[in-house]
């Protein structure tokens, strides 16, 4: 009898949602100390299914068949007040975003003591105890002040931890982990998942992991269930879905994850460099240290110094607080350095102003990292597309021409014109952002973050547009990025950048396989899924 | 704008609100027409009790004025200075909250110290020592009204403007070299509409309260009949003649409920992701 038993769960939407069901036909089952993985892109129903088992649907949604049997015993329609019994202390769940989910206003140990207040366990002096040795175990550096620390003051891995430790509290037998690391780092994602497998090991407790990305289920997973659009596709132990793919979508998926190992030498750079940055420095202060309080400064970019060559791509990497996105904004000067020099043309745009600003900024454009607050949701795509070509003096029935053109030029169709950016995927708007940054005609490309937010399928055929467009516009590109793998896929250079300052520069191969410093070495140990990419190096 | 409507019916305090509001504007086009004679004029006997006469359905007053008539003419008055000194207040408080919110910095601090000292003074009595100043016309009623009331609007407009500035469509408008006053007419305004439309509808029903409030006290325009006016001058005779201030008294109150209602029921419709769940 497995822990956890779930058969033809189907899960309707509410009515006028773009399926009927959330997720049909539903079945597997869980062992103790197992890790399950359900992969699947974002809409797939992995989610829905989790939190079906929770018994937290959002509202409208319902389950309307099926069963899920817990510990031999019905738990799907089980009352509100069962079902609180049953959550963190038999079933436990983790989430994407640690912040959100913890309350900002409470203390780390208060929030865990609450979980045992919650269900009447331990007396007051025991829980704060054990909030500590749960903290331990969780192996947060220094747990006696982060016992008293307030969510803020923890970076994301550590909020995570916190959510972790809240999870295990009560000694679940299930841990629901739904996209725990997404929003991290690579290095501490791999901490977290290092984590999740000591406690698996030590507590014998099952594990449902929710995730997008192959190399992550590759590290953990026992067995895995790949989902499409609310359908069970493919499932079976990790080795034979990684390995020996039956179903195309779980081939398809497979296929794009970005391979460090893909990309070929790049070839001498004989070309004039078209963008020089020299000596670029930015620091952001918070309070004015005049009256209150103390004045917080933070150094994101330091004595940074590149060439751009014409028809190149170089990539920026690094984790969160890097200064790898405040060095894209000072070169198209959505923020104005400090000091030093970016010159375009042989000008200096870092210190210009007003109208010089705006004819040189033309060469410039952006792809933003967020398809859903990059385009404004109140305009529609026609004017999305000839606004800035309006602004810049053409004729508004030749600006409708060329965006009619580079709509095609993306791969969307003209029709697109008439239609508000909601009526698109996250893929097709990314697309809308692309053609916009097309439109002036730019020399630069500063993609920031462009493909982050998209769905690994998604993601391949945006990399390769642009891969496209580069060659094709003759494009030079800087493509910042905390993603090695996207980086080994698009870029002739890397620059990697720690705390403000390019730690290491160079061609990409030799920073992904040969790097010269220990940092970007860690970088490259974090990436999840490694043994597994050479194994299919080895098949193939 | 389908889904707006289905949204807003779905708080019935809103169409009740709506249908409300609908018959006080009926009665303010209307009023000319079935009362053609000036409200002014002395029509019975003073204090005819309502329901005793044929064609004066709610009597008379101390003066043997048409009370009926008197409040079809005022709900045209009150929507008029309701109506009128929003757009003024709108007006006034959008431009400074849009430039002290997009601008920041020096302009910020120099706009909203600026809006502070009127917040520092209480409105009414602002609103009382305008119109001592100026003489009292419907102008300077719409006038006074909107100077006290438009300090809301730049606060609400310049956090609405301050959140969406950081935006990356706004940045991607940047970029693409749109200038400053394109980019927030075109971009973020829109976007900070709808708390706009909600605040405009609660301030509408605060105008109404105020112009009342003047007219009651014998600030108001002379020669205009309003429900404040009316109110203002029966209360010396409230114990023989209550009804004379409780009619006028009962259109404020239904007036302002129902913008008020509106108002809730815009905002539930305009912003759905913060609407309180119904069940």
């Amino acid at each position: 009898m497995s822990l956890l038993q779930i058969r033809d769960l189907a899960i309707a939407l509410p009515e006028g949602a773009d399926r009927k069901y959330a997720a049909q036909n539903i079945n597997f089952d869980l062992d103790k100390g197992e890790i399950l993985c359900i992969v699947g892109e974002s809409g797939s129903g992995k989610s829905m299914s989790a939190n079906a088992v929770m018994g937290l649907l959002p509202q409208g949604v319902k389950p309307v068949d099926g069963t899920i049997t817990f510990d031999g015993r019905p738990i799907l329609g089980l009352s509100e007040k069962e079902m609180l019994k049953l959550r963190g202390s038999r079933i436990s769940m983790i989430f994407q975003e640690p912040l959100s989910a913890l309350n900002p206003l409470m203390r780390v140990g208060a929030q865990i003591a609450e979980v045992f207040e919650a269900h009447g366990a331990l007396t007051g002096t025991e829980r704060r105890k054990r909030a500590l040795e749960l903290l331990h175990e969780v192996g947060i550096p220094d747990p006696d002040a982060a016992i008293r620390a307030y969510p803020f003051q923890l970076s994301g891995g550590q909020r995570q931890r916190v959510m972790i430790a809240m999870a295990l509290a009560l000694e679940p037998d299930i841990l629901i982990a739904d996209e725990p690391t997404t929003a991290l780092d690579v290095t501490t994602q791999a901490q977290i998942l290092k984590l999740i497998e000591d406690l698996r090991q030590k507590r014998g407790m099952a594990v449902i992991f929710i995730t997008h990305d192959f190399g992550v289920v590759a590290d953990i997973a026992d067995r895995v269930i790949v989902m499409q659009t609310g359908k069970i596709v493919e499932s079976g132990t990790a080795d034979e879905v990684l390995l020996r793919p039956q179903h195309p979508y779980t081939r398809a998926l497979i296929d794009a994850i970005p391979r460090l190992t893909q990309r070929k030498e790049a070839e001498e750079q004989t070309r004039a460099p078209i963008l020089t940055v020299e000596g670029l420095q930015k620091t952001f202060s918070t309070g004015s240290g005049k009256l209150f309080g103390k004045r917080r400064v933070v150094k994101a970019g330091q004595d940074v110094s590149f060439e751009l060559f014409a028809g190149e791509t170089i990539g920026i990497v690094g984790e969160s607080g890097s200064g790898k996105s405040t060095v894209g904004r000072c070169l198209v000067r959505l923020l104005t350095p400090d000091g030093g020099r970016v010159m375009v043309d042989g000008a200096d745009i870092a210190h210009m102003s007003g109208t010089e600003l705006r004819e040189r900024r033309r060469n410039l454009q952006m792809i933003f990292q967020d398809p859903y607050s990059s385009l404004n949701p109140r305009a529609r795509v026609s004017r999305i597309l000839t606004e800035g070509l309006i602004a810049y003096g053409t004729p508004k029935r030749e600006a409708q021409e060329k965006a009619r053109e580079l709509l095609e030029l993306v791969g969307l169709d003209a029709s697109a014109m008439n239609r508000f950016p909601h009526e698109f995927s996250g893929g097709q708007r990314q697309r809308i952002g692309i053609a916009r940054a097309l439109a002036l005609d730019p020399k630069i490309i500063i993609a920031d973050e462009a493909v982050s937010a998209l769905d690994v399928s998604i993601q391949a055929q945006v990399l390769d547009l642009l891969a496209d467009l580069k060659t094709r516009l003759d494009l030079s590109m800087l493509f910042i990025t905390h993603d090695l793998r996207v980086a080994a896929r698009i870029c002739d250079r890397i620059i990697v950048m720690q705390k403000g300052k390019i730690v290491e520069a160079g061609p990409a191969g030799k920073v992904l396989h040969n790097p010269d410093t220990e940092y970007t070495q860690s970088l490259l140990d974090a990436i999840p899924g490694q043994e597994y990419e050479r194994a299919l190096e080895g098949a193939s | 704008m389908r889904d707006f409507w289905k949204r807003f019916r779905y708080n019935r305090g809103a169409v009740i609100g709506l249908f409300i509001l609908a018959l006080v504007i009926i009665t303010a086009i209307l009023a000319p027409i079935v009362f053609p004679q000036s409200p002014w004029k002395m029509v019975q006997r003073p204090f005819l009790p309502p329901f005793e006469q044929e064609g004066l359905l709610l009597g008379t007053d101390a003066l043997g004025r048409d009370v009926l008539a008197g409040l079809a003419h005022g709900a045209y008055v009150s929507l008029l200075v309701g109506l009128v000194s929003t757009i003024v207040a709108l007006a006034i408080g959008v431009p400074v909250g849009a430039c002290a919110g997009y601008f920041a910095g020096r302009i910020d601090d120099a706009l909203m110290r600026f809006t502070e000292f009127f917040q520092t003074i209480p409105s009414f009595a602002l609103a009382i020592v305008l119109l001592a100043i100026f003489q009292p016309s419907l102008t300077f009623v719409i006038i006074a009204i909107a100077v006290v009331s438009w300090p809301p609007v730049a606060r609400l407009v310049r956090g609405e403007v301050l959140s969406l500035r950081t935006r990356e469509f706004v940045e991607a408008a940047t970029l693409s070299g749109l200038g400053n006053t394109q980019i927030i007419l075109r971009h973020i305004l829109p976007n900070a509409l709808p708390p706009i439309i909600v605040l405009a509808s609660l301030m509408i029903a605060q105008a109404i309260l105020l112009e009342s409030s003047l007219s009651f006290l014998g600030l108001g325009d002379p020669n205009i009949m309003s429900w404040g006016y009316m109110i203002g001058a029966a209360r010396t005779v409230i114990r023989t003649a209550w009804w004379l201030s409780f009619l006028p008294g009962m259109a404020i109150l239904l007036t302002v409920l129902a913008l008020n209602l509106i108002g809730e029921g815009l905002n539930d419709a305009l912003n759905p992701r913060l609407t309180r769940k119904s069940e």
